[in-house]
């Protein structure tokens, strides 16, 4: 009898986190452009996809932006990781909490603050803003990473290459690097899936010539319903699903990476 | 090893720009009137925050405030026992259920929001779907109910994760011990399960409140304009109006209730960890 309330439970609450998302697929085959009806079976939103300058734009700067953010923020993050670890102190607090701001912080008040920044120095809203405030945001989620396993490596192995020979930054390519891999590995993924994932950061820096998928899909969803946006959903959420299998199938940690 | 701290200097700077600087704008744009193009010509003012006392944006920091606190609670009214659920599961069922929890979150938030809009709506798939079985129609969106069903959708994920990551760690001994005294099961929950878990709770409330709280996507997209949250004045005045004052207020107004909660929140935390040792030493 309980485990068949569980079951239902279990079961109601699976149907309402995926209902909207079938609903989305199932509608992104379908010949009208009314939400409610199925008039049959099409792929016509698809191929407009692509023919969309608007959307395989956007597209292009979610994409590149995702990556170039990524690649900086995991670098100066694992830096800066590596430099805040030695540090001690008052100094060392202020940093850690002056870079927990960003991800404390609401969005919006990230966004609108940079927003003030960029105009109020004369700067042009667009790609450069916009990936400004992306390496902004990923940096934090870097260091938190890094952090941790740079807490658990032993530093005497440090010292001892360095007392035999070593100069700094030999002990830290050979010893210091390779140690905390993991940590900046999941950190450069954290990183790049919130860049991805980003709106609200973006819609406030991106001003009105570039724009992320999700500004678009905003700005579309505002002034009514097309269908091609549906094709699009269809399309980022099986990509998100198999880039997961390959996550999961690749590590057997996969299940600690995603949380 | 010291000398590896210079290494933290060129992210400091870059904080100082990017982090400290725009905030304190924000700061000194909410107390100030005049030209934001100019800041040597900005003039000392509360004019903004007197803006804000205004009964129509009162009403509305109120609404946003009651809202949020209502997605949280059914948050976790429906979150917790999820957590449970799946924290009582074998390993190989728990995974499973773990992966189907988290897929959604994968999907872009204002994809899941648009989602919503298209089932919600007046002629939406779940309208239709009444009508098919003869059922009166549903006109919730746009409206608070929508808002509210679309900030508990968006957020539920975020209230079940911490709150299993605690449970999940609880060791099994404490129940066997509790039921080897005799506590039945109602009471083994209030005096063992529950009291362990407030870490997660505490977390999971934080997660979703704080988003929720400043929302302009899921009122924007479900609510039509009808029920403006704090996120929507904002929005409005930094991307239409160009007030960045009365809009820079807003925000501080915005960060001061976010962080009044969250002490809130880690006082509740630190208490029932006291309350844990005060069980101990009992």
């Amino acid at each position: 009898m309980k485990k068949l309330a569980v079951r239902i439970y279990m079961g109601l609450i699976f149907l309402f986190l995926y209902a909207p998302i079938i609903v989305l697929i199932v509608f992104s085959f379908n010949k009208t452009k009314s939400r409610g009806q199925w008039a049959g079976f099409t792929l016509d939103w698809y191929a407009q996809l692509f023919k969309d300058r608007l959307i395989t734009e956007a597209l292009y700067y979610t994409v590149t932006i995702a990556i170039l953010a990524t690649v900086i923020s995991t670098i100066v993050g694992t830096i800066a990781a590596i430099g805040i670890h030695y540090m001690r102190g008052f100094g060392k607090n202020l940093l850690l909490n002056i870079n927990n701001i960003p991800v404390l912080n609401p969005d919006i008040v990230t966004g609108v603050a940079l927003m003030t920044l960029f105009i109020s120095a004369g700067m042009r809203l667009g790609f450069m803003t916009m990936l400004i405030a992306h390496v902004l945001f990923c940096i934090p989620y870097v260091i938190l990473a890094v952090l941790p396993k740079l807490r658990q490596l032993n530093r005497h192995i440090a010292e001892a290459a360095m007392d035999l020979g070593a100069t700094p930054s030999y002990a830290l390519r050979k010893i210091i690097l390779p140690e905390i891999r993991p940590g900046i590995i999941s950190g450069a993924l954290m990183a790049f899936t919130m860049s991805i994932d980003d709106f609200v950061i973006s819609f406030f820096t991106a001003g009105n010539e570039v724009s992320n998928l999700s500004i678009v899909v905003y700005s579309m969803a505002r002034r009514g319903v097309k269908p091609t946006i549906n094709a699009l959903s269809t399309l980022m959420f099986l990509a998100v699903v198999i880039l997961l299998l390959i996550i999961n199938k690749k590590s057997g940690e996969g299940e600690e990476l995603l949380l | 090893m010291k000398r590896m701290r210079i290494l933290a200097y060129p992210y400091s700077v870059w904080m100082a720009i990017f982090i400290v600087v725009p905030l304190i704008l924000v700061f000194l744009y909410s107390f100030t009137e005049g030209d934001i193009r100019n800041l040597a010509q900005l003039k000392f003012s509360t004019r903004s925050y007197e803006r804000v006392s205004e009964p129509i944006y009162l009403k509305v920091i109120v609404n946003s405030f009651i809202l949020a606190t209502l997605s949280t609670l059914f948050c976790l009214a429906l979150g917790y026992p999820v957590a449970m659920i799946v924290a009582r599961a074998n390993p190989k069922v728990r995974s499973m259920l773990l992966m189907f929890l988290i897929v959604p979150m994968w999907m872009n938030f204002l994809l899941r929001t648009y989602a919503w809009m298209s089932i919600l709506s007046p002629n939406g798939f779940l309208n239709r779907l009444l009508e098919f079985f003869g059922l009166p129609r549903l006109e919730i969106m746009p409206g608070k109910t929508a808002v509210l069903l679309g900030m508990i959708y968006n957020f539920l994920p975020f209230m079940i994760l911490p709150i299993y990551t605690v449970l999940s760690k609880i060791d099994k001994q404490y129940l066997e011990a509790a039921s080897d005294l005799g506590a039945n099961k109602t009471r083994t929950f209030f005096k063992i399960i529950l009291p362990l878990s407030i870490p997660g709770v505490v977390s999971g409330i934080t997660m979703v409140f704080l988003p929720a709280v400043s929302t302009f996507v899921i009122s924007g997209l479900l609510g039509g304009g009808k029920t403006p949250l704090i996120g929507d004045l904002i929005e409005q005045q930094f991307m239409w109006e160009g007030n960045w004052h009365f809009g820079s207020s807003l925000s501080i107004i915005l960060m001061v209730m976010i962080l009044i909660s969250m002490a809130i929140m880690s006082r509740i935390d630190r208490d029932g960890k006291q309350d844990e040792n005060g069980h101990a030493k009992a």
